[in-house]
């Protein structure tokens, strides 16, 4: 089947098999390597993309459900050369060790952020706890992902204070 | 919010910011990985490659009367079909294991573990591949399974290897240590004994990254390229040639990014070799990568010790001796991974951290119908489960004679004049300051003030009215004593592999450095603290030295990463090298600066005039010196190159004193682990930020071990662990925020005295929870996994078995 979907604002069309899973289409159709594949049950997170602004796990996920879409991948996270905050908080906190997990908990971090900017660190272990990590013990991921939210909301009020009066 | 910087962190900073030496530095290979731009192996893709799976057993033992690949011959895209009896006429069928054995790549004559290897196909993709499997027939005649290690040696348990000529029982060894006469007369004369039979079940490292590995058999150069999965590329790369016959100048191990080892990735397993037949086969690269429930049924699992112990003491807490008896599972194959002559790898270091005279084990080794491995999951070559053993029966006898445990602790542990100190059964522990370590992390946890809430807490629960649903608070502690860097060349070796390490370091002219190891990371974060180790002694920058690793044509041989032996072993040799260039580059600044080398003096990153601080040359500056037209002294070759081999004197000791604080639902079984807190001696901290993050993963392991993860089997030999769905990781919400303290002890024979720490945690944490969660339940013994219902059955006096299926 034909299947065309918008991959960090590009589209991108390709004839799948109708089985074929959105992590594989990712990995092997598109050659985005960045998301990974972990465990086939959806309980480890490596994959966690987002569809329509929602993150899912790609490993459970037809790249048929995605036809017609918008998904968005780690690769989707730099901007122009910049980092996003999230990325950059990850590195300052020491938030990943081997990588693997590292790019569906980034994902996943994301789109928390986005829904609520100032979580406290009981809301950033409930929102990663469908992520797996089996090196950091979590800690300093959830000062990462701290560390994006203090970094995101001193960038706001610049802004906000940049503005003509 | 950020790592503390250690007592030992270098001041000075290079002009990137970093420190020239130790201390704080964010990690070089970060860059690539937040940009989803990590390169593992399921990422490489060769044109024309092919891809391939592995069909598994479906019985736990079987035996096999007939294989038809007729229907998957047939199917359109698949290129190979492979089954045991192929590869016996490749002389395949087998291969050696690192303990003295052998195993099937593919099985011939029976199924001994569900999940074994039976057949393999290649074929132009991997959905096809796995269609393929479907279209296998495989005729078994089931055959009773040994699932059971305490009954693997009945007179009428099935033989499960009778591959092995004249084998007519299940036992693969007996091995023992301390003097037993010795510790008998001990224990006879003893006022108090406590005895206990307690179990660390089967575990699986769970690397996020599951095993694959991609081959590429060059017919025209004959040479073998394999990107796999491994945290020993070099000593993969000499196995291959003695298993395969293949020549070892043309093999070539590419060890990418790992995503995670923890002990899973050190041995060899099926699908690698299948990987090469399939390439050699097909004339085209072939990819093989595992998905979870392979990875979790057939590749190394960890532990599955089943421990009888044995402690006795004087009425008033001082520890006299430790026995213990163990029946240990290893599955089908004896395919254990550690030094040769030490079968139960560094178990006997169990007498811990205690001074008592008396001290003896007796191992015994058993076939099982399960999937081989044993030593894996950061375990220090089985020094978890000594840790294990000796802290959970110092908690028992603390139970018996109603002591605090750390007041019984306080008053058993090493002093520090004791060291070094030779242990009852051999070891020459090289440095520690015990009752510090102790202390401190009491200090951190507030013990008395714990025990205080402890004990209102049971006093308000036992008035008349109570709420039954009050949590149980339980505290925990255990104090050990791990053994790393493995090690000297003289006691050590694996498949007749001396453990040294080799390290090569070149100063390029304009003063840039690369650093070639044999070491490979898998998260630990070599390309920065090795960098910072160079750094350390020579003064160049961290962000100028390229640290290589992982490829066997360029780096120099050695043994591996895992029993935490990078930085003990391989670090020393970085340290080493560095040595021998800032010697070398004295006599070149001498000749430079036309002054007598005795007249020169170090400050870091240069040498200069002594009373004359202008007069001086830099690294890089000498750096150019000795790749240009100076007339060096006689017998001085030109360039700044140094190549080291480190043989380890002796392995190095760090130690450490955990806290743990529990809450148990006594309605519902439900442990939440209140605090953790972790104080940890590895010696100087080259980057603190990175050993903290290394302690954090070690604790978590100790929550998943002490509260949930288990791979147990029904009666029939079925794996009950085989997903993620099934074994259970801790994820963010079991897990609390870590509080960490550390004191600093240096090992007197490490070049820059560091000690390892990549299995600290996961080998010291498990018993502290576990002491925790039994303090609360107040109940002597009962076995992890503290899962809900165990928790709950332990508490109604019904504790069972974590090994086997519920009854």
């Amino acid at each position: 089947m034909h299947v065309t979907v918008t991959v960090n604002g590009a589209e991108r069309h390709a004839d799948t098999e109708p089985r074929l899973l959105l992590v594989h289409f990712l990995r092997n159709t598109l050659g985005l390597t960045g998301t990974h594949w972990g465990c086939d049950t959806s309980n480890c997170g490596a994959c966690t993309v987002w569809l329509d602004g929602v993150a899912v796990k790609s490993c459970t996920t037809l790249a048929a459900m995605a036809d017609g879409h918008d998904v968005r991948t780690v690769e989707g996270l730099e901007v122009d050369g910049v980092l996003d905050a999230v990325q950059q908080g990850f590195i300052e906190e020491h938030g990943l060790q081997c990588g693997f997990c590292t790019t569906g908990m980034m994902m996943t971090a994301r789109a928390l952020l986005d829904r609520d900017p100032d979580p406290d660190e009981g809301t950033i272990r409930e929102a990663i706890s469908g992520n797996l990590c089996r090196c950091t013990g979590y800690e300093n991921i959830v000062r990462a992902v701290r560390w994006a939210a203090t970094h995101e909301a001193a960038a706001r009020a610049a802004d906000h204070q940049e503005v003509p009066v | 919010m950020t790592a503390t910087e250690s007592p030992t962190a270098d001041i000075s900073r290079s002009p990137a910011g970093n420190p020239l030496g130790f201390g704080r530095m964010i990690r070089k290979e970060d860059a690539r990985f937040v940009r989803g731009q990590g390169h593992y192996v399921d990422d490489v893709n060769l044109p024309g490659m092919l891809h391939s799976a592995v069909l598994r057993s479906s019985y736990a033992h079987a035996r096999i009367v007939s294989i038809d690949t007729s229907a998957a011959e047939s199917h359109p895209k698949v290129k190979a079909v492979i089954t045991g009896k192929i590869l016996e006429t490749l002389n395949l069928a087998w291969m050696p294991t690192l303990s003295g054995d052998v195993v099937s790549v593919l099985a011939t004559d029976k199924v001994r573990f569900q999940g074994q290897e039976v057949a393999y196909v290649v074929a132009e993709d991997e959905y096809s591949a796995r269609d393929a499997l479907e279209l296998i027939e495989v005729e078994y005649e089931p055959l009773p399974a040994v699932v059971d290690a305490k009954h693997a040696l009945d007179p009428d348990a099935p033989v499960i290897r009778d591959d092995l000529e004249g084998r007519t029982d299940n036992k693969i060894y007996d091995w023992e240590a301390g003097d037993g006469a010795a510790c008998d007369a001990v224990f006879a004369a003893a006022e108090v004994v406590v005895a206990e039979d307690i179990i660390y079940p089967r575990v699986h490292p769970a690397p996020m990254e599951t095993c694959g590995s991609v081959a590429h058999m060059d017919k025209v150069t004959g040479k073998l390229t394999i990107w796999t999965t491994t945290q020993a590329p070099h000593a993969h790369r000499t196995i291959y040639a003695l298993v395969a016959g293949l020549p070892e100048h043309k093999i070539q191990v590419i060890s990418p990014d790992i995503g995670g080892g923890f002990g899973n990735k050190v041995g060899i397993y099926p699908g690698y070799v299948l990987s090469i037949v399939g390439s050699i086969a097909t004339g085209a690269p072939v990819k093989w990568v595992e998905d979870r429930s392979e990875n979790l049924m057939s590749t190394s699992f960890a532990r599955d010790y089943h421990m009888h112990g044995e402690i006795a003491a004087t009425r008033d807490g001082k520890i006299l001796g430790l026995r213990v008896d163990v029946l240990a599972d290893h599955g089908a194959f004896n395919g254990v991974a550690q030094p040769t002559k030490f079968p139960a790898g560094f178990f006997h270091i169990f007498t811990g951290s205690y001074d008592y005279p008396a001290a003896h084990c007796k191992v015994t080794a058993v076939y099982t119908n399960k999937a081989l491995g044993g030593v894996a999951y950061a375990c220090s070559f089985r020094i978890t489960e000594a840790v294990y053993l000796v802290e959970r029966m110092v908690d028992c006898l603390a139970f018996e004679l109603k002591m605090d445990p750390a007041e019984l602790r306080m008053k058993n542990l090493l002093r520090p004049e004791q060291f070094p100190y030779t242990s009852p059964t051999g070891w020459e522990y090289d440095s520690g300051d015990y009752p510090r370590a102790l202390e401190e992390a009491m200090r951190i946890a507030g013990y008395a003030e714990l025990r205080r809430e402890q004990a209102e807490r049971r006093a308000a629960a036992a008035q008349p009215g109570a709420d039954p649903s009050a949590p149980l608070m339980g505290v925990g502690l255990s104090f050990f004593t791990e053994g790393v860097g493995a090690g000297p060349r003289k006691h050590m070796d694996i498949l007749g592999l001396g453990m040294a390490d080799g390290c090569e370091l070149r100063i390029h002219p304009t003063g840039k450095a690369q650093l070639r190891l044999s070491v490979q990371t898998q998260g630990q974060g070599h390309e920065t603290t090795f960098a910072q180790i160079v750094s350390h002694v020579i003064g160049l920058p961290p962000e100028d030295i390229e640290v290589i690793h992982g490829d066997t044509d360029n780096t120099p041989f050695g043994l591996g990463t895992y029993g935490s032996r990078s930085t003990p072993v391989s670090g020393a040799a970085a340290a080493v090298a560095a040595q021998r260039i800032k010697d070398k580059a004295k006599v070149i600044a001498a000749a430079a600066l036309e002054c007598s080398v005795d007249d020169l003096d170090w400050e870091h990153g240069r040498w200069f005039v002594k009373g004359d601080p202008s007069q001086g040359k830099t690294i890089a500056e000498i750096a150019m010196a000795s790749h240009s037209s100076l007339e060096l002294p006689e017998g001085v070759e030109g360039h700044l190159d140094a190549s080291v081999v480190y043989n380890p004197p002796n392995l190095t000791y760090p130690f450490g004193a955990y806290i743990c604080v529990v809450d148990v639902d006594p309605q519902t079984g439900a442990v939440k682990v209140r605090r953790f807190i972790a104080v940890d001696d590895c010696g100087p901290r080259i980057n603190p930020m990175i050993v903290e993050g290394q302690v954090h993963g070690g604790l978590a392991d100790g929550v998943g071990m002490a509260l949930m993860e288990v791979i147990a089997f029904d009666p029939d030999g079925n794996n009950l662990g085989g997903s993620f769905m099934d074994y259970l990781l801790p994820t963010s919400m079991e897990c609390p925020s870590w509080e960490l303290g550390e004191t600093v002890t240096p090992s007197p024979h490490h070049p820059i005295g560091v000690k390892g720490v990549g299995e600290s945690a996961t080998v010291g944490s498990p018993p502290a929870v576990v002491n925790a969660v039994l303090d609360a339940l107040q109940i002597r013994q009962a076995d992890m996994p503290f899962t809900p219902a165990a928790t709950w059955r332990a508490l109604q006096g019904r504790s069972f078995r974590p090994d086997l299926a519920i009854e």
